[in-house]
């Protein structure tokens, strides 16, 4: 593996520090003395921020008070884990960095799930938290907590600022670590005293100069011409998609390598999207839920071209037997993802639209055809049949909630999924044909995820037509941001798969622990009457006839609605590789006769319509 | 005496290979425990790679903070430090770092790109490879009367150690040089009754006329965070 040698340099992709220009109607205040809160926003303002997700608390009302002054929208949340969130979802939809803002002590502590959840999916963030005054630190002052501590295995970098002159460098500085190279979340720790002292304000637009800091990677030409050769040479070759193709912004340079080779494509959970999920070539998702004709070809290909992606342990199975047949080509830009979870024979660090660019004049269109045939054939017997042609039986499956939301919204929706059966079922049934549109967790798998992240990418993307997919435990989680909707006339569907357990976890004891269910029945409230203590609309649907009306009715009402899809409880998300085993190795999708004692299933049907 | 650190069980075989090539995610399995349950499918994959001792020389950002950052890197990843030392440099702005790890080669270069994603990491170098001097300090307090006492000077002599402190019934022996050496005269001196010991952990750096990370980036005007 070639490590990072300093002297290269490096292509950027990052856009350059834009010149200042102030929104209008804003006084341009450099030169003047300002206190550290003003410098604050003046420094957030000036990075293009004009929305965050907060929650105030002593050590950074100071900030809170000059806040007014600038043209920000605050969005207070109701916990600060959804203000960590809400940033996330900001900076997936739009490729912008999310910021949130908390106070010290507990207000910090709370943004850590979020934080490592945007760490886990490499995602731009910045996060301002107050901090007790520089002279108490140290003395376990009321809400001190060491949080640029507790989060430094979490953040890509963390500051804690201790001056107001300090501020605007600290902050410009964390822009642009949260969003060159592989982005990640950045803390910035500002005691109150920094925020209550004055200073006199600059701004220095230039880049940063960091002297340690090497974000960008540029891979030998030599590795590029091997990789071409082996790309020229294999037979039966592969293309993963992962989520660096979102990142970078090669959805359009990987559509024309795929048209131009014919080569196959499968997708990671972050990388639906990536590549249009309704393209000849896509042949869906990978990994331990994928579909079993993806993990089989993985399993018998003699080339991986892997483009952003991580070989995370949910993707590969044992890693003991992933994919022996198959020399592999991993293009990716941080370095210490190379050979870390699979040894490859090409590394290419780098920026994925780049070297799929240099590739693109060098390629030739190579006869796929025996590979593709026996990729159909797999197929036949194990895809699942198109589920908008089978008969309704009046029970209602989460897959007919998924597809039809996907046939009702036109495929158009930006989907916010939560973490558990339902963002499985998403992925297998809701065809993203467009990067940024499925917004999940999947690192980290965070629980509560979606209705905050879904909030924020609808600041970021207020257009968007937003759909959350939330299970009736991850709802629960987060749902005190349902007020938040309320308050901010925000525009939000959620999707409640309510099967009246957790339901993932009850499949697993279910298949893998003797079928006792401890902990996972869940009794849940009322989600119509809970909407509509909040002032929204809810709507309960229990069959499938109901959905198109209710989605229609969803899309009609101008303020958040809540919809509790009551699905049948004990359904399993196949096909499955179980934990550990081999990835050609899966749970299947039972019988039809075996799991239901004869009766019509359309969840367990097999043979495709076309 | 030859300044190598390297494990000579692991000087061989050290090509890219694939069969070199450990897949790490799961720690526990280059060293299958006798008490795991045997694997259900035997094994096809490549076997684990020898591990050895690695030597790194890091030269950081010197601001708070960064050994912190260091130090909680190698837990995070599981990587296990032999030694750890920090110090200033001439240059100023700049701390040096002697990070002393067992790893098998992969690894070894997995420890260095992550080194490298740390902000304040200006230059990561092995020189496990390369002819270098490393060194260790070690201050031993042994038990000695005055009878003892020209025993030990004589030991000390031949390991071209220094006695720093004679006290009626113990002496202070300085030694600095590599752990083996240190180690052999602590197995001299160990059946006189050792009493204390503190070593400094390793130092190293490159032989030749070369700086260790020539290629220093230049220093930024430091802004006071931590």
């Amino acid at each position: 593996m070639p490590a990072p040698s300093p002297s290269a340099r490096p292509i950027s992709r990052l856009k350059p520090t834009k010149p200042v220009s102030l929104p209008e109607g804003m006084e341009n205040r450099e030169g003047h003395e300002l206190l550290g809160s003003q410098i604050i926003w003046e420094s957030l303002v000036r990075e293009g921020v004009d929305t965050l997700f907060g929650y105030p608390g002593g050590a950074i009302m100071p900030s809170y008070d000059t806040l007014i002054q600038y043209p920000i929208h605050h969005v207070l949340v109701r916990h600060e884990q959804g203000a960590s969130h809400m940033a996330d979802g900001y900076a997936r939809a739009s490729g912008r960095v999310g910021v949130c803002v908390a106070t010290s002590g507990p207000g910090a502590t709370n943004l850590v799930t979020g934080i490592a959840t945007a760490m886990m999916d490499s995602v731009p963030m910045v996060c301002v938290t107050g901090q007790v005054p520089s002279t108490a630190i140290g003395t376990d002052a009321f809400q001190e907590t060491d949080i640029t501590g507790v989060t430094l295995p979490i953040t890509k970098h963390t500051y804690l600022v201790t001056r107001p002159e300090d501020i605007a460098p600290a902050i410009h500085e964390a822009f642009y670590v949260a969003q060159s190279g592989r982005p990640g979340p950045v803390l910035v720790d500002i005691t109150k005293d920094a925020q209550q002292q004055a200073c006199t304000f600059t701004w220095d637009p230039s880049p940063v100069v960091m002297p340690g800091y090497r974000p960008n990677h540029t891979p030998k030409p030599g590795d590029l011409r091997q990789a071409l050769d082996m790309i020229a040479q294999a037979k039966r070759p592969i293309i993963f998609c992962g989520q660096g193709v979102v990142r970078a912004e090669a959805t359009q340079a990987l559509t024309e390598l795929v048209e131009k080779t014919n080569i196959p494509v499968a997708c990671t959970l972050l990388g639906l999207g990536g590549f249009p999920a309704t393209h000849d070539r896509n042949l869906g998702m990978m990994g331990m839920h994928g579909e079993s004709w993806v993990n089989t070809a993985i399993q018998e290909a003699d080339l991986i071209l892997a483009l952003g992606m991580r070989f995370d342990d949910r993707v590969t199975g044992n890693l003991k037997n992933y994919a022996l047949n198959a020399k592999k080509i991993h293009v990716e830009l941080d370095p210490a993802e190379i050979n870390k979870n699979v040894a490859v024979d090409c590394p290419l660090i780098g920026d994925v639209r780049d070297v799929v660019q240099q590739w693109l004049p060098r390629v030739k269109a190579q006869p796929m055809g025996d590979w593709l045939k026996r990729i159909d054939a797999l197929k036949g017997d194990s895809a699942v049949r198109d589920i908008q042609q089978l008969p309704d039986t009046g029970k209602l499956y989460a897959a007919h909630v998924i597809h039809d939301l996907y046939r009702y919204t036109e495929g158009n929706a930006l989907v916010v999924t939560d973490v558990g059966q339902h963002q499985m079922w998403e992925a297998q049934y809701y065809k993203h044909d467009h990067p940024r549109k499925l917004i999940t967790s999947g690192g980290l798998g965070t629980m509560g995820f979606a209705l905050p992240a879904a909030m924020g990418a609808k600041f970021a993307k207020p257009d968007e037509n937003v759909w959350i997919v939330v299970g009736d435990g991850g709802f629960q989680m987060t749902a005190c941001e349902l007020t938040t909707c309320a308050q901010e006339n925000l525009k939000v569907n959620i999707a409640i798969i309510n099967n009246g357990f957790l339901g993932m976890v009850r499949q697993w004891q279910e298949f893998f622990y003797g079928g006792r269910y401890v902990a996972t029945p869940m009794k849940s409230p009322d989600f119509v009457k809970l909407a509509e203590a909040h002032g929204l609309k809810g709507m309960r649907v229990t069959e499938r006839a109901e959905v198109k009306t209710t989605v229609e009715a969803a899309h009609a009402e101008p303020g958040t609605v809540v919809v509790d899809f009551r699905v049948i409880q004990e359904d399993s998300v196949f096909p499955m590789v179980p934990s550990g085993a081999d990835l050609g190795d899966m749970i299947r999708r039972p019988e039809q006769t075996t799991h239901t004692g004869g009766k019509h299933n359309p969840i367990f049907e097999t043979g495709q319509d076309k | 005496m030859p300044p190598k650190t390297r494990d000579p069980s692991g000087a061989q075989n050290m090509t890219q290979s694939t069969e070199n090539k450990e897949e790490t995610s799961s720690s526990g399995d280059s060293a299958p425990t006798p008490s795991s349950a045997p694997p259900s499918v035997p094994p096809t994959g490549p076997a684990p790679a020898p591990t050895r001792s690695h030597t790194f020389v890091v030269h950081v950002e010197d601001i708070p903070g960064v050994l912190n950052r260091v130090s909680s890197l190698f837990r995070r990843r599981n990587y296990n430090i032999d030694s750890l030392t920090v110090s200033r440099t001439h240059q100023e702005g700049v701390s040096r770092m002697t990070v002393v790890v067992q790893a098998d080669d992969d690894k070894a270069k997995r420890i260095e790109a992550n080194l490298y994603k740390l902000v304040n990491v200006l230059r990561v170098d092995n020189i496990s490879d390369e002819p270098a001097v490393v060194r260790d300090l070690a201050l031993i307090k042994v038990r000695a009367t005055p009878e003892q006492r020209s025993q030990i000077l004589t030991v000390c002599e031949v390991f071209r150690a220094r006695v720093l402190d004679v006290s009626p019934r113990s002496v202070v022996v300085e030694m600095s040089g590599t752990r083996e050496k240190i180690n052999g005269l602590l197995d001299v001196l160990e059946p006189f009754g050792l009493v204390e010991l503190v070593q400094s952990g390793v130092i190293g750096m490159a032989r030749g006329a070369d700086h260790t990370g020539a290629s220093l980036p230049p220093t930024r005007k430091s802004i006071h965070v931590a």
